[in-house]
């Protein structure tokens, strides 16, 4: 009973909070790194340095007023947001955020759960939350956000394609689907796959930009000529829960690069008998530490490049990743098949 | 085995019960003050003559017919890589017929001008 239900029970609670907290100061972190970027300070009135800025949002957006347009199919329209959230939510369930270790004189795994299929998981759930964005833009019955939902969704498939076929190659490299397993795997081949695959490295970079529509691929929301994108017409708590699930999945996505491609819970050189010491610092710090690494990359990219035309988008996508990845494929089949 | 799935599906439960916990909370919270046109879509100030939901381009539809190919295609994939070891040289060759098939119709498509945004 304790194993089966109120230990999951505890690490989902626990993950969850985490989750809400990490994009609250997610937001706050990029306001800021964005304001250095600009020569401006960014949010300094709420707390020290704006430190409880996110605290303060969260409240306003709970006592706004939360408005249904006349038009919008109304439980479409509030039916849109949750669909959006859960699924990005969800996919913490088997991302691994360190091995089984003992606490308190009982074997615990920093990890809800491992299933054999979980990158399968996460790629099918995380392609969930297009339902969302699509509800959104249909439901509300305005012209901007049916164009930014028709957009994003056309988006978002088409650089599905290309991340999904690269990931192959990673679990060529792996040989299993567990994420615990290709972490394992980082170890027992003495590489973490950033260095085995930097080709898939960068196109799961890329591609995981466009999936989670930032900058320079940040078209559905692109303020100048829609408006705000998908969300125009919500507000309050909904609109909320959309900018939860769009921070929610950059997370998603800095964590399973960092799992795939950089060894996840592993300190760096992990089979190296001098850097041992590395071991007594906490494996889910090492995690933590690669993830924010990827959050800021992702930010610090906001900050430089311009945003991408729709043609140019597409073309990206279509044409250029898309070759690259089955390329990759193809070439990490043959070298594997030589070396055996 | 299944029972890996228990937390997942109590993670589902947890997920959406927060989010329309939040909903419902904010909902006793803010104000209801509402008239007509705060209630118009968004329209930059002028009252919308038709319904939103109009004809779009079809090149959304093409672009959700290739994926439905392609992704599908990846999926074969999946079960392939990961008993990549134990085919070895025959397992290749296999996936390279697949995949040549694969880029021979990614090579018409580029060539009808399927993937032409413009």
């Amino acid at each position: 009973m304790i194993d089966q239900v109120l230990i999951p029970l505890l690490k989902i609670v626990i993950v969850l909070n985490a989750t809400l907290v990490a994009v609250t100061y997610m937001v706050l972190l990029e306001r800021k790194v964005i304001a250095w970027a600009q020569s401006r300070l960014g949010p300094m009135r709420v707390g020290p340095y704006g430190v409880l800025q996110p605290i303060a949002d969260a409240i306003k957006l709970m006592i706004k007023e939360d408005i249904t347009p006349v038009r919008a199919d109304k439980w479409v329209f509030t039916a849109a947001p949750i669909i959006s959230m859960v699924p990005a939510l969800i996919v913490y369930a088997v991302i691994p955020f360190g091995p089984t270790v003992s606490l308190f004189g009982r074997k615990v795994s920093l990890y809800i759960t491992d299933i054999n299929v979980g990158l399968l998981y996460i790629v099918s759930v995380a392609s969930v939350g297009v339902y969302g964005i699509i509800l959104a833009g249909y439901s509300s019955n305005s012209k901007y956000p049916l164009l930014a939902s028709l957009r994003a969704s056309a988006q978002l498939i088409s650089y599905e394609v290309a991340v999904t076929l690269t990931l192959v190659s990673v679990i060529l490299m792996a040989g299993s689907l567990s994420m615990v397993e290709i972490v394992n795997a980082q170890y027992n081949q003495h590489v973490w796959f950033v260095f085995a695959q930097p080709f898939a490295f960068v196109l799961v970079l890329i591609g995981g930009l466009a999936e989670t529509n930032r900058a320079p691929f940040d078209l559905p929301e692109a303020e100048q000529e829609l408006t705000g994108g998908f969300h125009t017409e919500y507000s309050g708590m909904r609109f909320a829960l959309f900018f939860l699930a769009e921070y929610a999945n950059m997370i998603v996505v800095s964590s399973v690069v960092t799992t795939l491609f950089l060894g996840g819970w592993l300190p760096p050189f992990p089979n190296v008998g001098a850097l041992h010491l590395l071991y007594y610092v906490p494996s889910w710090t090492w995690f933590l530490i690669k993830s924010f690494l990827f959050l800021y990359l992702f930010i610090w990219i906001r900050a430089t490049l311009p945003r991408y035309r729709y043609d140019q988008l597409m073309r990206l996508g279509w044409k250029v990743l898309i070759p690259l990845a089955i390329l990759n494929l193809v070439v990490t089949g043959i070298v594997k098949v030589m070396l055996m | 085995m299944l029972s890996a799935y228990i937390p997942i599906a109590m993670f589902v439960a947890v997920a959406t019960g927060f989010a329309i916990f939040t909903i419902v909370f904010s909902n006793l919270l803010h104000p209801h003050k509402y008239n007509k046109v705060k209630l118009e879509p968004y329209e930059c100030g002028i009252e919308p003559a038709t319904d939103a939901r109009d004809r779009y381009s079809i090149r959304y539809y093409l672009v959700a017919m290739l994926f439905v190919i392609f992704d599908v295609e990846t999926v074969f994939m999946f079960p392939w890589a990961v008993i990549f070891n134990k085919l070895a040289l025959f397992g290749l060759i296999e996936m390279m017929v697949f995949i040549f098939i694969l880029v021979v119709g990614y090579y018409y498509a580029w060539q009808k001008g399927a993937l032409e945004w413009v």
